[in-house]
């Protein structure tokens, strides 16, 4: 890896990124279960995690393993939990998106075409930076990927999911295959039902203010996160496109510079060496406040997400619950199948107080997490503002000060 | 290349002004109050970097022919007949020896009468060592003392027919203006007006003429139209900057300077509306000089350069042009998008603090709130720099780009002279051989006639040649005193806007450094 220092490429891999890269949340690093992502392979059309894992539960065959794992088995897993009963008080640690580096080829692939048309200065600097950015979005999506697993690691029941363990220790294939067709035509209509559903739950009132608060909180609060996120990712590409044209202006006038030995050609050296140097900053400001801010923004709208899934949960518990409440009434009023209603409205109750309890925890929890990995991100983003600034500063000075020294 | 081994860079004189006072030039300054752009209460030093404290005012010998001296009319600048002061008319005398010769701004102070002159009469190539230096030296102790600045731009009239008129105020203590500070109204119309004539009657002389910021119908008429929207604001802005470098670059100019036209723009209270200024809109005037490059490529007779200094300087100028206008294209496409980061972290810092309303953790909120106002700060910050990126750096490429057209048609007017000179020749040849005709067909009437004839084109043959001679001189001279302000004017201008982006990173440490504590207070 690249090591930081302002005369070296682009460093994406800072100290703080090193290790657990659970940087969007802050988690306890708990000795009897770590995961993280070691290592990460890109081919052509997949990307393959080495996941790895050390131990100290009696489950597992060995203290320490590891397996390669693509994206669809770590769909395979987070579907697992949405669809389990048992989980639906839980809020489910939102899947990681799918590495998405179809952008990125494509620019390689044109520069490829187009190296004939320029010098190979130029084609030798865009290559460099299109493999930067090739670069970024790869670690981005082994941090993703990584917090998914490390957030289930970390919660009290799903880390003992069976699942999940299959997951970390199987060593084959598990022959997941992508959902066909049928598969997904059902998960859309579960979506549009859940959608129509939820504007009908959301309009009951819930008794319980906590909940109430929290339905109103999250529905807002979900809404903003979405609206930020979306306009801190334009803010951040037009910060790249800036940085891109400073660059591009260095080459320029190293090519002016390079026409003669004159004291302005000198001069335009000079200039053209401090605007690649500044640039290189530039980009990595674009960079560290899409990893702290963007990033941030995109994992809680997720996160925010998969709390209001849980609400919506326990609210259609709700509903079966007073619904079978309804309906042991009905059967006792005309005293038939007493027995059986009276099972089902304890069942319906019982699930709902359940989810109810254990929402109630993850949300205060969720709450938790949030603030703190906000705080987390935000001061690290500030320090790392702090730190760019300086530096640029620093070479502004010490550039100013030769160059109105030799005129 | 080669003429770069043949101009040693001339030593500086101790005394050269320090660069500090070049940074605050008001090529960039807005009186409308920018931060990042110190407000000149006084019109800024026009000498970019060629002035010289007073007292050095040695007599140069004289390298050049002064023939021309006898014919002081033909050569000086035209007009003048009006003007009843002695002072012109010495100005004028000295103008023709300054035509072909040295440049002589501190002559302008001492208005002696003709200088002696030395007769001298080589060919340029073999002038060259001595006189280039000599004329580098001469460059070094000009001094100029005349500043001007454009200000106050406002709108006269209603409608279509309204326009923007300009503040042009002038302080010198030189002799030749009626007093020492003035000022006039000038529109944009009165600018072309006093580049074409200049053009017509300098660029003759290989002078380079400064061209005149380009027209620009969109800009206009929505600045007619009465918009007051920022685009607006800021072409007015931007085209006032323009003319005032534009008249800066003119009156540096020790030769344009003189000239009455020159004088009259700055000084007459009403110049009459100059007519015909189309011709000199950015892609008239881009025409005009093609016209000359074609006649040049035209010709059909190439030219034996004795001289390779004016091939070579030639490519040089073509292969820089070529290399600002992609570096301004570049410049250009920083500016947008720094202007879209702009509106972008605008619209993020509304979205933040939204968020931050609807955080229901206080101290988070709180900081979320913070940050969205450091957001709205950068956006500010973010407005001057792409200010800056346009106003001090584009905006000197783009003027470098149209001077260099002006130094190609000088090359140009040099190029028609010497075509001029072999056409005469090639009619006097004829002529010859037609006197030689008709003493073989024995005609003695029209013999006389031939007679005259061939002493009558001798006679244009030697002026053109001297023409040629002179126009040649003319233009290295400046090209040279071109190559030294374009240094001083780049290096000036980079530090400036360089010195900018200083400021906006010290803003924006302050700005994060504030932000710091209020992140660590959340819990």
């Amino acid at each position: 890896m690249m090591q930081e220092g302002l005369d070296d490429g682009p460093d994406f891999l800072s100290e703080e990124d090193r290790g657990p890269r659970a940087v969007n949340v802050d988690l306890q690093t708990d000795a009897t279960l770590q995961v993280d992502i070691s290592d990460a392979l890109s081919e052509r059309d997949k990307v393959k995690f080495t996941v790895h894992t050390k131990s100290t539960l009696p489950n597992f065959k060995q203290n320490e393993f590891s397996v390669v794992r693509q994206h669809e088995e770590f769909i395979w897993l987070h579907d697992s939990f949405v669809e389990n009963e048992d989980y639906a008080g839980y809020i489910i640690p939102p899947a990681p998106p799918r590495p998405d580096f179809d952008a990125s080829r494509e620019k390689l692939q044109k520069l490829g075409e187009g190296e004939g048309s320029m010098t190979k200065e130029e084609f030798t600097k865009m290559k460099q930076e299109l493999e930067a950015e090739y670069l970024a979005i790869f670690k981005k999506t082994v941090a993703m990927h990584e917090v998914f697993l490390c957030r289930v690691a970390a919660h009290p029941v799903l880390r003992k999911d069976l699942n999940f363990h299959v997951f970390l220790e199987y060593n084959q294939d598990l022959s997941v295959r992508g959902k066909n067709k049928k598969e997904k035509l059902e998960d859309f209509f579960k979506n549009v039902v859940k959608s129509a559903d939820g504007v009908l739950v959301a309009g009951v009132k819930d008794v319980d203010d906590f909940f109430e608060h929290e339905k109103t909180f999250l529905l807002e609060y979900h809404n903003r996160v979405k609206d930020a996120s979306a306009k801190s990712d334009k803010m951040i590409r037009s910060h790249k496109s800036a940085a891109d044209d400073i660059n591009r202006i260095a080459s320029s006038l190293y090519t002016l510079g390079t026409q003669d030995s004159t004291d302005l050609c000198k001069f335009f050296l000079k200039v053209s060496e401090l605007f690649e140097k500044t640039r290189k900053i530039e980009a990595r400001v674009a960079a560290d406040e899409d990893l702290k801010l963007a990033d941030l923004l995109k994992y809680y709208l997720r996160e925010s997400q998969a709390a209001k899934d849980l609400l919506y949960r326990r609210s259609r518990a709700l509903v079966d619950y007073e619904n079978a409440n309804k309906a042991l009434d009905k059967a006792r009023a005309k005293n038939r199948d007493v027995l059986q209603a009276e099972t089902s409205q304890q069942l319906c109750c019982h699930k709902f107080e359940k989810i109810s309890e254990s929402a109630k925890q993850e949300l205060i929890d969720f709450k938790t997490r949030r603030v703190a990995a906000f705080r987390k991100n935000l001061v690290e983003l500030a320090e790392l503002e702090l730190k760019h600034a300086k530096g640029n500063l620093q070479l502004l000075q010490s550039c100013l000060g030769v160059l109105k020294g030799n005129t | 290349m080669a003429a770069s081994s043949d101009r040693n860079p001339p030593p500086f004189p101790s005394s050269e002004e320090p660069e500090a006072g070049l940074s605050d030039m008001a090529d960039g300054d807005s009186d409308e109050g920018e931060d990042i752009f110190v407000n000149n209460s006084n019109p800024v030093a026009v000498s970019r970097g060629v002035s010289q404290p007073d007292g050095v005012n040695e007599e140069p010998p004289d390298l050049f022919s002064e023939e021309e001296a006898s014919n002081p009319i033909t050569k000086s600048n035209g007009v003048h007949s009006d003007d009843d002061n002695d002072l012109f008319a010495e100005a004028h005398v000295e103008l023709s020896t300054d035509k072909s010769g040295n440049s002589s701004g501190k002559d302008l102070s001492s208005v002696s009468g003709p200088r002696t002159t030395s007769s001298f009469n080589q060919s340029p190539a073999s002038m060259q060592p001595t006189s280039l230096e000599q004329l580098e030296e001469e460059e070094a102790k000009d001094s100029f003392d005349v500043d001007v600045a454009v200000t106050n731009p406002e709108k006269v009239g209603d409608g279509m027919n309204a326009y923007m008129a300009y503040k042009v105020s002038t302080r010198s203590s030189l002799p030749m203006f009626r007093s020492k500070t003035f000022s006039v109204r000038r529109r944009f119309s009165d600018f072309l007006g006093l580049y074409e004539k200049l053009s017509v009657k300098q660029s003759l002389h290989g002078c380079i003429v400064p061209p005149p910021p380009e027209k620009s119908v969109v800009g206009m008429t929505k600045v007619k139209v009465g918009m007051d929207d920022p685009s607006s604001v800021e072409f007015v802005e931007r085209r006032r900057a323009a003319l005032e470098r534009y008249i800066q670059r003119v009156v540096s100019h020790p030769s344009l300077l003189q000239d009455p036209d020159v004088r009259e723009f700055l000084e007459r209270d009403d110049l009459p509306r100059a007519v015909n200024t189309q011709a000199l809109s950015g892609a008239g005037f881009l025409k005009m000089i093609n016209k000359a490059s074609d006649a040049v490529n035209k010709m059909t007779i190439k030219m034996n350069e004795s001289d390779t200094w004016f091939e070579d300087k030639f490519q040089e100028v073509e292969n820089e042009e070529q290399q600002l206008r992609k570096l301004h294209a570049l410049v250009d496409s920083l500016v947008n998008h720094r202007k879209e980061l702009c509106g972008n972290t605008a619209v993020f810092a509304k979205s933040m603090a939204m968020l931050g309303n609807s955080e229901d953790n206080t101290a988070l909120s709180r900081a979320l709130s913070q940050l969205a106002e450091v957001e709205d700060k950068m956006e500010q910050l973010h407005q001057e720099q792409a200010a800056s990126d346009f106003f001090i750096f584009a905006e000197l490429l783009a003027d470098y780009i149209r001077l260099l057209g002006a130094v190609r048609g000088c090359f140009d007017q040099r190029m028609r002279a010497w075509q001029r000179w072999q056409e005469a020749q090639s009619t006097l040849q004829k002529k010859r051989e037609a006197e030689a005709k008709l003493l073989w067909a024995n005609k003695p009437e029209k013999l006389q006639q031939a007679k005259e004839e061939i002493t009558e084109w001798e006679a244009r043959v030697t002026q053109y040649e001297r023409d040629f001679d002179r126009i040649g001189m003319t233009v290295r001279k400046e090209v040279l005193r071109f190559e030294k302000e374009k240094a001083k004017d780049f290096k000036s201008q980079i530090i400036k806007y360089l010195e900018a982006m200083l400021q906006s990173q010290q803003r924006l440490i302050k700005f994060w450094e504030a932000f710091l504590p209020e992140a660590k207070a959340i819990a």
